[in-house]
Order: C-alpha cells, then sequence, then structure tokens
C-alpha cells in the first residue's frame, strides 16, 4: 500500500501548482506516484523509471526517459543533463503534458504550443546544439521502428532522410547545389508541425488516477 | 402507353425552363414516358391482347393459345411484356436514377443551390404525380425493399470508409448524442404530442400514449442516408461530420429497440417497470449482439481474404457477400443491422485491404459508392413517389405540432447534452459547433419506412402519422438542406481541411503516441494511451499473423507510408524523365547533398523532388492514407515496384502516349539518331548522368535494386526509340543495353521488369508493367481486364 509520509505542507504545492498549473489534487496523486518511483526517496533517478514494466515495450523509453532529466525541460534555463531529479523537476516535466485550457487567448494558445514542441525538439537534438542534424534524425525514426529488426534500420535511413528533405523544401525552399543545409531549427521545427494540433494531442487525462496502481506490488 | 407520350411532351417545356439542352429534354420524356407506362401494374395482363400472347414466356397458358383459332399468320413481332416485366421495371428505376443524376450535374447553377436530395424528390414527387394522373396507383417504397436492397449498400459504404481514428477518439460524444439524444427525443416529442393529442379533443383524443411515443421514437432518429447526402456537399469539417454521421449510424440500435417495445405492448396497453429493464437489456443486447455479429463476419472475411491469392477476381465479392450476411443475420435476430454492418467493414478493413490486391480494392471502392450513390437516389425519387402514392390523412395541428417539437427537442437535446459533453472532452464544442449539429439532424426515409410497417389495426392513425413524418422529412430535407451551406459560409465553420499529410507529421503521430503511451506509464495511469498501445500490440502479435498473409503482417505503418510515398516519387520520376513535357532537367530544389554533410556519394539515395511534384505525391499520398499497399518481398526503397494508383498510373499513361507521339513526329524527320534539344532523351539523359540524382546503393544481392546506367547524351537509347518504334512487337533491347533507368533484378525468378518509357506499342510493355505493377495473380498473363478498366 502507498503508505503516505508526512505531507508537505500547503505552501509548497501551492507555489507548486502556481508554477505548474497543476491542480493541488492533482499535485498529490503525482506525488504520491512519484514516492512510489522513487522508494519513497526525495529524488528519482533513472534507474527507478527504468523499472517501471510497461515501459519495456515502448520503442522510445530512453529518449522519454532522458527527458526527465534534461536540464533543458525544467524550465529554468539550464542545460545538460543531471543524474537525478527532485518532485518538482518532476511535475515540471510532467505539466508539458497538460491540456490547455478552454477559454485561452490566442497567444497563451500559441506559446503553450511552442512549449510543447520546445520539449519534443528538445528530446530529437540530444547534442542540444539548438538543430537537429541529420544524424539525430535518422536516430529518432531508427529508435521508432526498432522494433522491425534489421528491415527497420534500412528504411529508416530512407524514411529520416526524405523527412529532412521535406523540412528543407519546407522552410528554406530552393537551394544551390553547393549549399548546406544544418539541420532543423526550431522555427522550422514549428513550421512544419503546423498541422498537428499539438496543444490538443500532447495532453494526458491527469485526474482519472487509477488508485489500483498503488495499491499494487511494484517491484523492487 | 403512346398515349402519355403526347400529353408529357406538351407540358414539360412550360415546368422545366431551366433545361438547357433539347437532348436533355429528349432523354429525359423518354424515360419518364417509359416509366409511367410501366409503372402502372397490368398493362401488360394477357387477358387483354390474346393475339399477341403468342409468344410469350413458358408461364402463359398453353391451353390458351391450342385453342386459338386455326391458321394465323406466323406472328413475325410480337409483344410479351409480362415475361420481363420485374427486370425491366426495376431496370427503368435505376436508368431514371441515374439520368437524373447525370442531369442535376449538368446544371451547375441549380445543384449548387439545391442540394440533390432536394432535386430527387422533387423528380420523385413528378414522377408520382404522373403516375397518378395517368390513372394507376403509383409504386410506394415498399419497407422490405429499402431495408433490404437499399439501406444496406449506403452503409457499408459508410463503414468501410469510416475514418476509425476520428471516429475512436470521439465516440464518447457521439454515444451521449446517438443514445441519449434520441431517447430524449423520442420522449420529449411522444410526451408533448400525447398531451396535444388530448387537448386537441375529438378527432386526436383516440391517439394513445403509447402510439405517440412510438411515433417520436421513430421519428427521432436522424437519419444516415440524408445527412450523407446533405453533409457530402458541405464539405464540413471532420469532427463535425463524424459527430452528426456517428450519430446517425449508432442511433439505430437505439431506434430498433424503442419501435419494437412500442411495438409490442401497443396491443397491450400498457407498460410495466418490468418492461423497462427489459428494455434497456434489450437495448444493450441489440447494440452490442449486433457489433458482434459484424465483428464476426468482419474476421471470417479478413480471413478468407488471406487465401485470396490466386483467385483475386472474386476478392471484393467476398467483401460484399460477407458484409450483406452479416447485416441479414444480424435483422434475422432483430439485432441492429446497421452497426452490424459498421463492424463488419470497420472491422475487416485493415486485413483485407492488406491481403487483396490493388485492381480489387479499387473494384471495392468504385462498387461501394456506385452502389451506394444509386440507393440513395432512388431513395430519395421513391419518397417523392411514395408521398403521391401513400395515403394521407393531414391534420393541421398534429402536423404543425409534430414539427415544432421535432426541432424543439433537437436544439435542446444538442445545448443541454453538449453542456455535459465538455466537461469530459479537451476539444469543447463550440456554439458554431453545437449549431451545425442540431441544424443537422435531418430525418429521412429511414422513419417513413418504419411508419410504413406499421399495421392499421393497431394503429388506426397510421396515416396521419405518416403525413406527418413525411412532412418533417421535407421539411428537414429541403429546408435545412438547403439552407445549411449558406448557412456555414455566415457562420465561418471551419471546413475541411485539405490536410498535407508528410512525412514528418507522420512521423511525429506515431512518435507522439509512443510519447503519450509512455508518460502514461510512467504516471502509472491506465488511460487511453495504454489501452490503445496494449490493443495494438495485440493486434501486431497475434490478429495481424493470423489474417494477413505473408510478409505484410510484420509492417510497421511508418514504413507502409514512407513506401507508398517512394513509389510515388517514383513513379514520378520515371514518368517525368522520360515524359515529353519536362522541359529542363529537375529544377533545383533541396537535394540530398544540401542535407547530406560531405559524404561519399555511394550513400546518396533520393531523387530531387520538384515543389509541384511533391505536391502531386501528397494529394495522392493524402487520397490513399489509409491503405497500406505493399508489393514487395523486401523492403528496399530502390526496387521500384510500383503500385498503379489510379491516378499516378493514367498520367503514367497519358504520358507516354504523348511521348509516342513526339517520337513518331520525330522519326519522321530523323534519319540520323539525333535527338532534338529538347526531346526526352536528353531529359532523361541528363537525369541519368546527374550523379545526383538517381544514387547507387549497395545492395545485397538478395535484394532487388534499380541499377542506374548513366548514360551519355549520345547513348544507344536514342538509337533504341528509332528501332522500337519500327520494330513493334519485338522485345525491347533495352534492357539489354542497359541504357538510361532501367530495373535489373538480379534474382532469377523475377521477370525482367522494364520501366523505361520508351516502349515500342502498348500493349508489349503495358503488360510488362503490368506484371510488375500488379500482383502477380493467375490473370497476369491475359490483361485483358486491364486495358478497358484503365482507360
Amino acid at each position: 500500500m502507498g503508505s503516505f509520509q508526512s505531507l508537505p505542507d500547503d505552501h509548497q504545492y501551492r507555489t507548486l501548482s502556481l508554477k505548474t498549473g497543476f491542480s493541488l489534487e492533482q499535485i498529490a496523486i503525482l506525488h504520491n506516484r512519484f514516492k512510489q518511483l522513487s522508494q519513497n526517496e526525495e529524488t528519482l533517478r533513472r534507474d527507478d523509471l527504468k523499472t517501471i514494466q510497461d515501459l519495456e515495450s515502448n520503442p522510445i523509453r530512453y529518449q522519454i526517459i532522458e527527458a526527465f532529466f534534461d536540464r533543458r525541460n525544467f524550465q529554468k534555463d539550464g542545460v545538460g543533463s543531471v543524474e537525478e531529479i527532485g518532485f518538482e523537476e518532476f511535475l515540471t516535466v510532467m505539466s508539458y503534458f497538460r491540456a490547455p485550457a478552454h477559454h485561452i487567448t490566442e497567444e497563451q494558445r500559441e506559446e503553450i504550443r511552442r512549449a510543447k514542441l520546445r520539449f519534443l525538439f528538445n528530446m530529437h537534438d540530444t547534442d542540444n546544439d539548438g538543430t537537429i542534424t541529420l544524424e539525430e534524425y535518422r536516430h529518432v525514426v531508427e529508435e521508432l521502428l526498432s522494433r522491425s529488426g534489421a528491415l527497420g534500420r534500412e528504411t529508416a535511413k530512407g524514411i529520416a532522410d526524405a523527412a529532412m528533405l521535406e523540412v528543407a523544401s519546407i522552410s528554406v525552399g530552393p537551394m544551390a547545389p553547393d549549399e548546406f543545409y544544418e539541420g532543423i531549427t526550431f522555427e522550422h521545427f514549428l513550421k512544419i508541425l503546423k498541422g498537428i494540433e499539438i496543444e490538443t494531442r500532447m495532453h494526458i487525462r491527469f485526474l482519472n488516477m487509477d488508485t489500483a496502481v498503488f495499491c499494487k506490488q511494484h517491484s523492487v | 402507353v403512346p398515349a402519355s407520350y403526347a400529353g408529357v411532351y406538351n407540358t414539360y417545356p412550360l415546368i422545366f425552363p431551366g433545361l438547357q439542352s433539347v437532348m436533355e429534354l429528349k432523354m429525359f420524356l423518354l424515360v419518364l414516358g417509359l416509366l409511367v407506362g410501366t409503372g402502372s401494374p397490368d398493362m401488360g395482363s394477357s387477358q387483354g391482347k390474346c393475339s399477341e400472347s403468342l409468344v410469350q414466356g413458358p408461364q402463359t397458358q398453353e391451353n390458351r393459345t391450342h385453342t386459338t383459332h386455326s391458321k394465323k399468320p406466323f406472328p413475325v413481332l410480337s409483344f410479351g411484356y409480362d415475361y420481363v416485366r420485374l427486370p425491366f421495371e426495376i431496370s427503368l428505376w435505376v436508368l431514371l436514377a441515374s439520368l437524373m443524376k447525370l442531369g442535376f450535374h449538368l446544371m451547375p447553377r441549380l445543384s449548387s443551390i439545391v442540394p440533390e436530395s432536394c432535386l430527387l424528390i422533387v423528380v420523385g414527387l413528378l414522377v408520382g404525380g404522373l403516375i397518378k394522373l395517368v390513372g394507376e396507383a403509383p409504386p410506394v417504397l415498399e419497407s422490405n425493399i429499402f431495408f433490404l436492397y437499399l439501406l444496406p449498400p449506403i452503409i457499408l459504404d459508410a463503414g468501410y470508409f469510416l475514418p476509425i481514428r476520428q471516429f475512436t477518439e470521439n465516440l464518447g460524444t457521439i454515444l451521449m448524442f446517438a443514445v441519449v439524444g434520441t431517447l430524449w427525443n423520442a420522449f420529449f416529442v411522444g410526451g408533448l404530442l400525447y398531451g396535444v393529442c388530448q387537448l386537441e379533443g375529438h378527432r386526436l383524443v383516440t391517439v394513445d400514449l403509447l402510439s405517440c411515443l412510438l411515433f417520436g421514437s421513430i421519428i427521432s432518429a436522424v437519419d444516415p442516408v440524408a445527412v450523407l447526402a446533405v453533409f457530402e456537399e458541405i464539405h464540413i469539417n471532420e469532427l463535425l461530420h463524424i459527430l452528426v454521421f456517428g450519430e446517425s449510424l449508432l442511433n439505430d440500435a437505439v431506434t430498433v429497440v424503442l419501435y419494437h417495445l412500442f411495438e409490442e405492448f401497443s396491443s397491450v396497453g400498457t407498460i410495466t417497470v418490468t418492461d423497462v429493464l427489459l428494455g434497456i437489456v434489450c437495448f444493450l443486447v441489440v447494440s452490442l449482439g449486433g457489433i458482434v455479429v459484424g465483428a464476426i463476419y468482419g474476421i471470417l472475411a479478413a480471413f478468407t481474404s488471406r487465401f485470396t491469392s490466386h483467385t483475386r477476381v472474386i476478392e471484393p465479392l467476398f467483401v460484399f457477400l460477407y458484409s450483406y450476411m452479416a447485416y441479414l443475420s444480424a435483422e434475422v435476430f432483430h439485432l441492429s443491422g446497421i452497426m452490424a454492418l459498421i463492424a463488419c467493414g470497420a472491422v475487416m478493413r485493415p486485413y483485407v485491404e492488406a491481403n487483396i490486391s490493388h485492381k480489387s480494392h479499387t473494384t471495392i471502392k468504385y462498387f461501394l459508392k456506385m452502389w451506394s450513390s444509386v440507393s440513395d437516389t432512388l431513395i430519395f425519387i421513391f419518397l417523392g413517389v411514395s408521398t403521391v402514392a401513400g395515403p394521407h390523412e393531414w391534420n393541421w395541428i398534429f402536423v404543425v405540432a409534430t414539427l415544432i417539437f421535432c426541432l424543439v427537442a433537437r436544439v435542446l437535446g444538442v445545448v443541454g447534452l453538449t453542456f455535459v459533453i465538455n466537461k469530459f472532452r479537451i476539444v469543447k464544442l463550440t456554439s458554431k459547433d453545437q449549431f451545425i449539429i442540431a441544424y443537422g439532424g435531418l430525418r429521412g426515409a429511414i422513419a417513413f419506412s418504419l411508419v410504413y410497417l406499421l399495421n392499421t389495426d393497431h394503429f388506426p392513425k397510421r396515416n396521419m402519422f405518416l403525413t406527418a413524418i413525411i412532412t418533417v422529412i421535407f421539411f428537414t430535407v429541403f429546408v435545412q438542406g438547403m439552407t445549411i451551406r449558406p448557412l456555414v459560409d455566415l457562420l465561418a465553420v471551419k471546413k475541411k481541411q485539405e490536410t498535407k499529410r508528410s512525412i514528418n507529421e507522420e512521423i511525429h503521430t506515431q512518435f507522439l503516441d509512443h510519447l503519450l503511451t509512455g508518460i502514461e506509464d510512467i504516471c502509472g495511469h491506465y488511460g487511453h494511451h495504454h489501452w490503445k498501445d496494449k490493443l495494438n500490440r495485440f493486434n501486431k502479435k497475434y490478429v495481424k499473423k493470423c489474417l494477413i498473409a505473408g510478409e505484410r503482417s510484420k509492417e510497421p505503418q511508418l514504413i507502409a507510408f514512407y513506401h507508398k510515398m517512394e513509389m510515388k516519387q517514383a513513379i514520378e520520376l520515371v514518368e517525368s524523365g522520360g515524359g515529353s513535357k519536362l522541359p529542363s532537367a529537375m529544377p533545383s530544389t533541396v537535394s540530398m547533398q544540401n542535407i547530406q554533410p560531405k559524404k561519399p556519394p555511394q550513400d546518396r539515395a533520393l531523387p530531387q523532388l520538384s515543389k509541384a511534384r511533391e505536391e502531386e505525391i501528397r494529394k495522392i499520398l493524402r487520397t490513399n492514407l489509409q491503405r497500406t499497399r505493399q508489393r514487395l518481398r523486401s523492403y528496399n526503397r530502390h526496387t521500384l515496384i510500383a503500385d498503379p494508383y489510379e491516378d499516378g498510373w493514367n498520367e503514367i499513361l497519358i504520358k507516354r502516349k504523348k511521348m509516342k507521339e513526339l517520337e513518331k513526329k520525330m522519326n519522321n524527320y530523323l534519319t540520323v539518331p539525333a535527338p532534338p534539344p529538347d526531346s526526352p532523351t536528353i531529359a532523361r539523359a541528363r537525369l541519368a548522368s546527374d550523379p545526383q540524382a538517381w544514387g547507387l546503393k549497395s545492395a545485397t544481392e538478395s535484394i532487388p535494386s534499380i541499377k542506374v546506367d548513366l548514360a551519355s547524351p549520345q547513348s544507344p537509347e536514342s538509337v533504341n526509340i528509332v528501332d522500337e518504334i519500327g520494330m513493334k512487337g519485338s522485345q525491347p533491347k533495352v534492357s539489354e543495353e542497359g541504357g538510361g533507368l532501367t530495373m535489373k533484378v538480379p534474382s532469377p525468378t523475377k521477370p525482367r521488369k522494364d520501366q523505361t518509357t520508351d516502349e515500342d506499342n502498348d500493349k508489349e510493355p503495358q503488360q510488362r508493367l503490368m506484371r510488375c505493377l500488379s500482383d502477380p495473380g493467375p490473370a497476369a498473363e491475359e490483361e485483358d481486364e486491364d486495358e478497358p478498366f484503365l482507360h
């Protein structure tokens, strides 16, 4: 059973709520989950996340786990990655998956879009140079197709190439043969993913959490 | 029969001044005249014309012919109508329907203002009126013909092409509207009508509560036929389309249950609580049972299609038969046939499409569209005819009350439900959306047929119901149908977007799916994505292996998508490389070298894409996105086995023909093979000599690959053009010399496949192309079926 430790005071929850936009109830639930994953410690490590069984079958699990430890996602203008995170960082990363509120202005919507797309961009741009190079993109596609064996690997290159071509031709237009397209910048990324309504698609319903999960015996 | 012509001929120019051509007019009149003549029953009865009865069908009594008098001149020409009566009339009706449809599209002015369904009802009214004028009783839309023959094609068409993703995303909303909305409508309308009837006094007081409730339940259901007919033309955004349409499909279960419930108990007179509970259970049984029956047949169809690789010709037949059987089986048990049909189509589609040949797929698509179109047209025409025919009892109060209550109930229902639904939706429904949903709740022929089925003994007021329903149907179809288009424009409702499905979006859609599943797992939250992912994995692991033949069962969606795109590129490249239209070489847009960081050329793979071509690619992709077509044995992008999507293929053919003409012209001038500046040869050569255009990939031996030989401008291929045109029917030698763009398949089993566009004559290369472009079915050798099809 998930045994509650001493509840952090409401004040802490409130600041978190203000910062991330979650409600107090959702924060409490997520806090419980955090504690469950970190085995009641204060910080979470990569290995803790790797123990989640359901994640095993996910082809991009490494990227997802990395995203939690990537300083760029903590909204504090940091770079690089960390070894362990606290609850605040956990919550901050989770807040990228909140649904936008109903009555928001266009600018707010645009801002939310940018934030979410920035998260995705960071997931692809592993060396943090501000662009997604061909190699990185290839890696992304390879991971996506990693379940298909050798078959996927070869085609992944082709797919990534085609995708890059598409981005280049959309963003830059005609290029002379000796020009070189460095990589997908964030602006280009925004442009090509305009069609996907990211702000509504990239969300999780945080409210209806299964309490049964907390009662489950988690692997130690 | 001839008598009717004269009368009709005189009146028509007055009635239809809009008809532009005399030919149309004559056609119209001819068909109408014939119909009027044949629509009146007993015209060909044998009694009246004994002298003509000599050459009748085998049914006619031989006695009579024997007893006729001794020596008559041998009848060279006689009239035997009874024999063909039924099929003749059916064909004539269908012909009329199709000609009407044709006619409407020849009058663009009219069809842009008035939706087709309205025009068809008007035609039906006219035909019915004419038949009545002649003095005969016009045929009525028989309920069993409607439910057994006219409705299934429309529903199957809708179910087979149902956009699953949007449907499942909005399933909760759709169910709410379908179930709760219909119940609300039924009880509201029924109850209030009962009140009105009681208040009205003398004529209506006999209508009891159950009858009113039954009437309410019949009229409250939104009709899929009408919705489709109107919404098709307004191109509204997908969300609204799927909401209204999905509702119209799923409310069938509610309608069935309520109808049977009230019909059963109207004879008894009262309903107890147990009956209500049973009704709820019945609802669950009907809907879930229908879905299960449909799913079973769908799986059977998918399984059957796994083995059809040797009998490609009858593949579409399996799809149609299994679906129809699903519908009929569901109807046997009084389950919801519509839901069975939808379930069958939706379940079988991904597997069947992976198994069947491309031609079968096209056949299925076109047959479904054709049947549903004809059905749709016939239904509306018959609705018009039945209006003229049907026994009417007009009661102002009842009819007007019905109309008002229906509208009010719909509006209130939609508003109330949206209020509740929006609490659970991420993308909320705005008031504009609500208005369109409410306004789009059209009633149609299903309601009409259901009323028609009512037993007059139990429902003495059936004719009044009929009149009321027809009025409501006319109102919704005419008024709402006609005004919805300007209203949509006025309210600036979002229209259907031309979705450019790019490969980046596809990649990221998949990426997002996995990401969200992962986050859900981290949260410990078994949500929507988690279950969807589980279902996908189950599907991949077990179901696909059973139901999809061969290699295709393992193909991930992204790869399928990419290969489709590639094939398009390849088709485009081939046709442009040999096409006469290409003035200069590929316009310089981004090519591989722009993104490759100074790598040696051997890894260059993709051809340059011009913007226009990319557009074409996307357009074709978009229209063909749902299918996964994969003809390859192995998944190497260089294996140029293109799938002849009808658009791309036709274009290739056209361009090839043009090129041949050009070559023929050239041939007249040339004695020496020196190609003129903008000849296809130059273009191809330029292309071929451009190292960036076609890259060589180090292919392993087992994988078929394209070997590109870089030809010089004065390559032997220019000789080939002249040669090949001269030597018709002979083996094109291009493959031997390997000039230009050839595709060689190292594996000995595969026949040589020529993609060079300078083929000698149509038949031979077409056959070769056929062999590589289509499935190696038994009909590969005699591709006669292809040519008429492809024109």
